[in-house]
């Protein structure tokens, strides 16, 4: 392994013992994405010989990919884990929400209601994300530890300092922690390590078939529940996902690479960045702060 | 490929983000995406230029007020190497933004105007780079371009600052006469400079060896966590995890584990499932010892003629990161590596006045943004070694008792 992956992979192992050892019920965020997928091996590393000594939450938003969640309950079985699923629908039928309407409907939203009761009700105190500070820039400026106020805000203006390798998880009753043990991690930096440590990923990442439309210069795949306007028509294309969330927020990209070989060159010469084909992010310039603050991943 | 973590500092206008956004266009770390998003952002705000300092300015306080608030990370590559940066805003809370970004760096890149030379916020700079024993400054003599790039100008600003260096104790410095916004030796070496012949900034970014001999310190092992799998395959494994915090420890060894004075000797060191010989400085492994003895999260294996130094009264440079100011004879939490300890502040020895880089032994009033030297007494010993030794084992963070915020980070002397 090149040595800059090295001293990524140990910081972040670093980062999972210290999670263990401050926590009382911390729990890894699963989305079927390539990041949790890391953030899964990281721990098992971190915790050989023992299982890990954490479960998966996954919120389920109800618009998922199948292969994402055939492929969660495949690394489930395999490594002995316990899986707590939130559900969306529930939160809808509990009429805690309103689903949203129109063509741009998504409930990416929604997902941050679910999540925080998931969090409450399992007393989770530690929820462990694979979010990184490239990805956007609200992002950047997140912490490794980062605490959340008992409605399960993030206050970005009022941050703990983190100095050293010196994390401090310390909290009230009530309160939690979301903690990004690959804060530190590129998009690249993440693909790299799947080819070296030779992880399985969906097979949603490699390039296959699919039914899609266009929309505003993003393909997205075609699903019963999307609601296509007038001038948007299905196509099968042949495309990969680079990155994996609901179906209704999830851009395509029109690729033929087929192995990860090909995929890193691909990641190493695009210019468009992993979250621009995301819809989630395109709502506003701060769609990610305003949602980070409310409870979001 | 190796990982180069550095830092950024410069005062307002002095052109940090336009030098940072430079490296990240020029490296390719700015996507088309997010040139169009901050090109729309300085058009709806009225800017004639697309304004690079949007990129930087992550939270929407900062886009609305146009400063930098909070210490943001970027990440960039060259074939060469891959670097991250902390880049900490110029005014505000200065103090501790910088401190917060220089913990963890390798570099300080520190921009002065080409105009004004060397000002108060260099020296400040330059003082918590010292202070944070960063081994390596790169002095960016920025804004060349209006000064018609005389090496007159550059040769004035390096003779004035060796002498601060010197008074610091910074070893060492490296000078580049740049233009960040033409790009002149940001990337390439600029025609406009023929009297300068080392190299531009990336070159020496990617070039500056900064990991010396750190595999030569005493051992450091904190134990972070214990791995008991009670499964029927590995019944009996206890074994001890933690990250390397100094020099290399190999299967084999005899080694003391802390506090208890306990000797023992390593029968393993793995990382996941696989065994190595030796662990360095840095990596995350996983120990088993030859006794079974009794050790916990907190303690520390050593090398027994390399003992670290017992401590209950430690003396340390403090920086305060709290709006409520030190409490006198107050209590805190200690964290030191993988140690949870209390501790009472005893004494304020002096207060330092880093714009002047004197000693004030009068005021010990310590409060957001101050630095000092201040004497704590801990409800049980620390094993420390000096900051200058040990980053890890010389450090420490000061920790509210009710609220739980972090108040402080102690470098100890």
């Amino acid at each position: 392994m090149t040595s800059h992956l090295k001293a990524l992979e140990n910081e972040s192992i670093f980062v999972f013992r210290e999670i263990a050892a401050q926590f009382q019920n911390p729990a890894i965020l699963f989305s079927g994405g390539k990041d949790s997928i890391v953030l899964v091996h990281l721990a098992l590393k971190a915790f050989y010989p023992t299982k890990i000594p954490f479960p998966l939450l996954h919120i389920d938003t109800g618009h998922n990919f199948q292969e994402a969640l055939d492929f969660r309950d495949d690394l489930v079985k395999e490594h002995g884990l316990r899986l707590i699923v939130g559900s969306v629908q529930e939160t809808i039928d509990s009429g805690k929400v309103v689903e949203e309407t129109g063509y741009n409907a998504s409930r990416n939203k929604l997902q941050t209601v679910t999540l925080l009761d998931a969090i409450e009700k399992n007393k989770i105190d530690a929820a462990v994300g694979g979010g990184r500070r490239d990805e956007e820039k609200a992002r950047a400026k997140e912490r490794f530890f980062s605490h959340r106020d008992e409605f399960g805000q993030w206050n970005p203006k009022n941050q703990r300092p983190e100095l050293w390798n010196i994390f401090n998880g310390r909290k009230n009753m009530g309160e939690h922690f979301r903690v990004f043990p690959i804060s530190n991690w590129t998009e690249l930096d993440v693909w790299q390590y799947i080819y070296e440590e030779k992880i399985a990923l969906p097979s949603l990442y490699y390039t296959h078939i699919r039914e899609a439309f266009c929309r505003n210069g993003v393909w997205l795949a075609y699903a019963p529940f999307m609601n296509l306007k007038p001038n948007e028509k299905v196509e099968v294309k042949q495309v990969r996902c680079r990155t994996v969330g609901d179906i209704s927020c999830t851009g395509l990209t029109l690729s033929k690479a087929n192995n990860l070989e090909d995929i890193i060159k691909e990641i190493a010469a695009t210019r468009i960045t992993e979250r621009g084909s995301r819809w989630d992010d395109k709502r506003s310039e701060s769609a990610m702060e305003d949602r980070k603050v409310e409870g979001y991943f | 490929m190796n990982l180069l973590r550095f830092t950024t500092a410069g005062s307002v206008d002095d052109g940090k983000s336009t030098l940072i956004g430079r490296l990240l266009y020029d490296s390719k770390a700015i996507f088309e995406d997010q040139l169009e998003a901050i090109d729309l952002a300085s058009k709806r705000k009225g800017e004639e230029h697309i304004n690079l300092a949007l990129l930087t300015d992550g939270l929407k306080a900062e886009r609305e007020q146009g400063i930098t608030i909070d210490v943001a990370y970027r990440y960039f590559a060259t074939p060469k190497r891959k670097f991250i940066i902390a880049d900490t805003p110029g005014h505000i809370q200065y103090t501790r933004n910088m401190v917060t970004g220089a913990s963890t760096a390798d570099l300080a890149l520190i921009l002065v105007d080409a105009r004004n030379g060397i000002s108060e916020q260099t020296i400040r700079h330059s003082y918590i780079a010292s202070l944070l024993q960063i081994k390596h400054i790169i002095l960016c003599i920025n804004k060349m371009d209006m000064v018609n790039f005389s090496e007159q100008i550059f040769q004035n600003i390096k003779k004035n600052y060796v002498e601060i260096a010197e008074k610091l104790n910074i070893q060492n410095v490296h000078y580049i006469p740049i233009s960040a916004l033409n790009g002149d030796n940001v990337v390439n070496r600029s025609e406009h400079t023929p009297w300068y012949k080392e190299s531009s900034l990336i070159e020496m970014l990617e070039t500056i060896e900064v990991n010396n001999n750190t595999e030569k310190l005493p051992a450091r092992f904190p134990v972070q966590y214990i791995i008991r799998p009670e499964s029927d395959k590995f019944h009996d494994f206890r074994g001890y995890a933690g990250q390397l915090a100094g020099g290399a420890i190999s299967v084999g060894d005899l080694v003391v584990i802390l506090p208890n004075l306990i000797e023992s000797k390593i029968t393993g060191i793995t990382i996941y499932n696989e065994s190595i010989k030796t662990a360095n400085i840095g990596e995350s492994v996983c120990i088993t010892l030859e006794d079974d003895v009794d050790v916990s999260r907190g303690d520390m294996l050593v090398k027994k003629d390399e003992m670290p130094e017992k401590n209950q009264d430690i003396k340390m440079m403090l920086c305060w990161f709290n709006e409520r100011p030190m409490n006198q004879n107050g209590k805190y939490i200690v964290r030191h590596t993988s140690n949870e300890v209390r501790c009472i502040i005893k004494d304020v020895s002096f207060k330092m006045d880093i714009n002047s880089l004197t000693k004030n032994t009068q005021d010990k009033k310590i409060g957001m943004n101050d630095i000092a030297c201040v004497d704590i007494r801990t409800s049980k010993a620390l094993f420390t070694d000096s900051y200058i030794k040990n980053k890890i084992t010389g450090s420490l963070i000061l920790i509210d008792e009710v609220t739980n915020e972090t108040m402080a980070a102690g470098m100890i002397m």
